[in-house]
């Protein structure tokens, strides 16, 4: 048995996690997670490679990206319809045929009502329930893999920090983690301290954003105001110590771009966050007409957020307890003290208290990081070299996988993978028996990202 | 419970317009002065991701929060291009978002602008040179004014639609 039929047996029997399956031309790559991150290589001159997906389904979606991508074949794929090139006729979509008495359906998208991303939905309806969703995206597809070959490490870490705005730090560090490790070098304690800043920092953000959002999809708009003002003054305190409010490009391969010199802007903000977050929280609690909306909607039943390997809230709501700062975990995180909230109830109600809770143990850890913030360089020159690196950091949607290789100086190929490939999956499974009124709110309790997707 | 988060909002949090930015404002200035007469002071906008990151969303999601409060300027975001008169663009154009964007310029009724938001939707930003793109804002409909920033804060955002309702 080869390696690569090896790793798919593992993952079918259950005992490996797929962290991702990626491809160049004439090469196929599988990461898997068990005691550790491992990645197994295959060569495919022909381009044909068996289908981890056949056994897998978590892998299909990414696997008909690599069709996509870079021309391969992976025998045995039970869908090759294409995903992220969409072609000259984008409305020419094979949808998956459905049969039964009494269904309609309702396309959605891929422009929504909302200021959101673009992607399509298409629900088949028995009257006002939900009998089956697919989903459909690509739509902003952006050609990351084209881009970053060849490209100049600097200018590959800025492409990186654009995979999903919301994201940029998260994925900026996981971006920088893996060059680092490909060039087997060591950036200065104090960049891994700002990094571990700005991360919490952005997670916190979008936690706000997410959690006023959500409850004002079940029309509690007293919700969307409140928590937009925390997450506006996380985002200008971000902007007092980092110069900009996303923290976009702040964090580069061998360091952070920016040092700031006063972080007193935090000091005074988590206390004031936290006195505010905390009403808040008790008035969640307590509102019964939104436990009304929240409770028992879109449940992701805890072997499919297993199976998928689904990370962040989606899988921590559904009983995954997975979080990457722990494991595989990396720095500064091993050095700082956090729970992590685990729930088994898997609906909208659950997604949200993960969230909370998220976000009350991030601002501990942003206070936990400033106590230990000390002097020095904060960032080092990148050395030349050749290698392939990876790293896998927790970004607040749920765990990024990159991996990279250098070749002298310049990124030769990379892949970026964004937790929402292993979480909009089960977003079509959680709407099921729901009605459509309540996919809004579903959809907002899993926020996964178009554009980190569509890469 | 309720009377204490009430309170928070009080005394209202939200700040003062920016100060009109002269630049944008000559180039507003240019639009068609009738047309504009006929909407007043009040302007509905459809926003349209034609394949951004999606930073420049979280920006103008801000507007709405009590801090920029968008609506106190009669302008306001509407569900369906067929209610907008401006459609706020942001993105390089992707060729998979390429036909929506033509297709969601033709359902919005004139007199209309277009805003292109961001270094993306100016110019193709960080994705210049994608074959997966086809190119800024101005390579697929017609572009009014452009407000650029990567992604633009909500106060540049403020500035360059209030230019377009305020300008003489
Ligand atoms: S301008 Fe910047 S924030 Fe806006 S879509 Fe482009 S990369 Fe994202």
């Amino acid at each position: 048995m080869s390696a690569w039929d090896q790793a798919a047996a593992r993952l079918t029997a259950g005992d490996a996690t797929l962290v991702s399956v990626w491809g160049e031309p004439g090469r196929a790559h599988l990461a898997l997670l068990d005691d550790a991150m491992r990645v197994t290589s295959m060569d495919c001159p022909n381009g044909r490679f068996p289908s981890i997906g056949r056994v897998h389904p978590a892998a299909i979606r990414l696997e008909r990206a690599m069709r996509d991508l870079h021309g391969l074949d992976p025998i045995g794929l039970p869908d090759t319809r294409p995903w992220l090139i969409h072609g000259a006729a984008p409305t020419d979509y094979p949808f998956l045929p459905v049969q039964g008495e009494n269904l309609h359906q309702v396309p959605v998208g891929p422009v929504h009502a909302g200021v959101i991303e673009p992607g399509h939905f298409r629900f088949t309806c028995d009257g006002e329930t939900v009998v089956r969703l697919e989903q459909r995206f690509g739509y902003v597809h952006k050609g990351i893999d084209a881009l970053m070959a060849g490209a100049e490490i600097g200018a590959a870490a800025r492409v990186s920090g654009r995979l999903s705005g919301d994201s940029t730090v998260a994925y900026a560090i996981a971006f920088a983690r893996a060059v680092e490790q490909a060039l087997a070098m060591e950036i200065p304690p104090r960049a891994v301290w700002l990094r571990g800043l700005m991360a919490e920092l952005e997670r916190l953000a979008n936690h706000f954003g997410d959690i006023g959002a959500i409850c004002n999809d079940a029309s509690f708009s007293i919700m969307l105001a409140h928590c937009a003002m925390l997450r506006e003054r996380v985002l200008r305190a971000s902007a007092d110590c980092f110069g900009h409010r996303l923290m976009m490009d702040c964090v580069i391969p061998g360091g952070v771009a920016v040092d700031p010199t006063d972080c007193s802007a935090l000091r005074t903000l988590v206390p004031e966050v936290r006195a505010a977050f905390r009403r808040l929280v008790e008035l969640y609690d307590g509102a019964a007409s939104l436990a009304d909306r929240t409770v028992g909607t879109g449940i992701v039943r805890s072997e499919l957020a297993t199976r998928f390997g689904a990370g962040g809230y989606v899988g921590r709501a559904s009983g995954r307890d997975f979080d990457a700062r722990r494991f595989p975990g990396y720095a500064p995180y091993d050095a700082l003290s956090f729970d992590v909230p685990v729930l088994t109830a898997g609906d909208v109600d659950a997604r949200v208290w993960i969230r909370i809770k998220e976000t009350e143990q991030s601002l501990d850890l942003v206070e936990q990081i400033l106590d230990r913030l000390s002097p020095g360089p904060a960032r080092i020159a990148l050395p030349s070299g050749s290698g392939e690196g990876l790293a896998m950091v927790e970004g607040f949607r749920g765990d990024i996988f990159a991996w990279v290789r250098i070749e002298n100086g310049r990124v030769s190929r990379s892949h970026l993978r964004d937790p929402s490939w292993f979480q909009w999956p089960l977003l079509e499974a959680a709407i099921e028996g729901n009605i459509v009124a309540d996919f809004p709110l579903c959809n907002k309790s899993f926020n996964c990202s178009y554009s980190g997707h569509d890469v | 419970m309720l009377r204490t988060l009430l309170q928070g909002l009080r005394p209202p949090v939200t700040e003062p317009a920016p100060p009109a930015d002269p630049e944008l404002s000559a180039l507003a200035a240019q639009l068609d002065i009738a047309a504009r007469r006929r909407l007043g002071r009040s302007l509905s906008i459809r926003e349209v991701d034609a394949g951004s990151c999606n930073g420049c969303e979280l920006e103008i999601h801000a507007l709405n929060n009590p801090f920029y409060d968008l609506e106190r300027f009669g302008l306001r975001f509407v569900a369906s291009p067929r209610h907008a008169d401006v459609l706020l663009v942001t993105g390089p154009v992707s060729r998979n978002m390429r036909q929506a964007l033509e297709r969601t310029y033709a359902a919005t009724p004139g007199p209309k602008w277009v805003v292109a938001v961001g270094d993306c939707a100016a110019g193709c930003g960080v994705f210049a040179g994608s074959p997966a793109c086809v190119g800024a804002v101005d390579k697929v409909v017609p572009v009014d004014l452009t407000i650029r920033g990567c992604p633009p804060t909500p106060m540049q955002l403020l500035r360059g639609l209030l230019a377009l309702l305020l300008s003489p």
